[in-house]
């Protein structure tokens, strides 16, 4: 019943912070696929605490299957990047060709790449 | 003396001596479809979006294993029947589920704490089924055991955040907890089928498993500062095993069972 989950007071303490909205605390849920996949990012959802909050990711997000692990992050643990930074920050990446690995060949039998 | 056609000894009616094998699949099987019914109750009514997923989620896994249990139920008795004949085209005198799973589903907290008793009860006694001498039975269990577990989980960690929680939820969820504890006297109680089982190496001895069952309820309800009466209990309600039920369960069935009476074959 008990699970053991990393930073679980930590995460408690962060969720805390931002119920502002009479709402439980936000989540943002990441589930992985396979062995060495990485954790995509599968949506959102309320919780009180840890525990629970991966329980209903295992409801919402793992009920059909395809699933083999879950993350459950705080939404206020995260620092996203501001609409208004946008030119800024990716802009400067546009128009570099030089940048993008595109003049390789990938070896067949890679994936994920 | 000439025998009539209808003599009792040319058509074996319902009276002819139960197979031990089927009646244990139908207990199994009967718990977990009303059990599963009652959740079912809750779609569109939980407390938040998450819970109401999480309850359609474990009703669904219910009603699962009952499909498993009533289809080799059905195998078993050899007369035609299949898991939805079972389901949908007997009265409530034929349902052989306990009492406890019946009941209507009342407050969040009621179905809280009833869920959590009968989880801790399916968790050990799918455990001790798995290990069952009859092969299609075991892997059965053994496939509901993983559930079940599942559904511990969810339902423990509700009783703890629930009596560990406002004065409020924590009133509600001892009341539901005193209401229940007469009815679970009869997940324990061994009759002459349990016992015939028992001794064929198919079935548990189910009286053997109250301790363990106690202890695991117990220690989530010490944790969640709430109280359970110190024997099991003395008043018991039973009959359930042998088709003596609650006035609930005719309403339940009634529900359950009118469309596929209406409409007898349909399909979608």
């Amino acid at each position: 019943m008990a699970s053991t989950v990393g930073n679980q007071q930590f995460a408690a303490d962060q969720a805390a912070t931002i119920a502002g909205d009479g709402q439980w605390p936000l989540w943002e849920v990441f589930t992985q696929s396979a062995q060495g996949a990485p954790h995509e990012h599968a949506g959102s959802l309320h919780a009180v605490d840890a525990e629970q909050a991966l329980q209903n990711a295992r409801d919402v997000y793992a009920r059909r299957g395809g699933v083999i692990s879950l993350w459950v992050v705080p939404s206020g643990a995260i620092t996203a990047s501001r609409a208004a930074d946008s030119g800024p920050l990716f802009d400067p990446g546009a128009d570099k060709a030089y940048r993008h690995p595109q003049f390789y060949k990938v070896p067949r039998g890679v994936r994920g790449v | 003396m000439t025998a009539s056609p209808l003599a009792p000894s040319v058509v074996p009616g319902p009276s002819a001596a139960p197979n031990p094998l089927f009646e244990l699949l139908l207990r199994l099987g009967d718990d977990r479809l009303v059990l599963g019914h009652r959740l079912s109750e809750w779609c569109g009514h939980a407390p938040i979006l998450e819970e109401d997923i999480a309850l359609a989620n474990v009703a669904l896994d219910l009603l699962g294993q009952a499909t498993m249990f009533l289809r080799l139920a059905g195998e078993v008795e050899g007369q035609g029947r299949n898991e939805d004949a079972l389901a949908y085209f007997r009265e409530a005198v034929d349902f052989r589920n306990c009492q406890l799973v019946e009941l209507p589903k009342g407050d969040f907290a009621f179905t809280i704490a009833r869920q959590f008793l009968f989880d801790v009860y399916a968790v050990i006694l799918l455990d001790a089924l798995s290990s069952s001498k009859h092969g299609e039975l075991a892997a059965i269990a053994a496939k509901a055991l993983k559930e079940a577990k599942y559904h511990v989980r969810h339902s423990g960690e509700w009783v703890l955040k629930l009596g560990d929680g406002t004065e409020e939820s924590h009133r509600r969820v001892q009341r539901a907890l005193d209401d229940l504890w007469r009815f679970t006297g009869e997940l324990f109680a061994a009759d002459a089928i349990d016992r015939a089982m028992q001794e064929a190496g198919v079935g548990p001895d189910l009286p053997a498993l109250r301790a363990q069952w106690e202890t695991l309820v117990r220690d989530v309800v010490d944790r969640a500062t709430l109280t359970l009466p110190l024997q099991a209990p003395v008043l018991t309600m039973r009959g359930g095993r042998s088709g003596a039920h609650t006035e609930a369960l005719g309403h339940l069935l009634a529900e359950m069972q009118i469309v596929a009476r209406s409409h007898p074959g349909a399909t979608w």
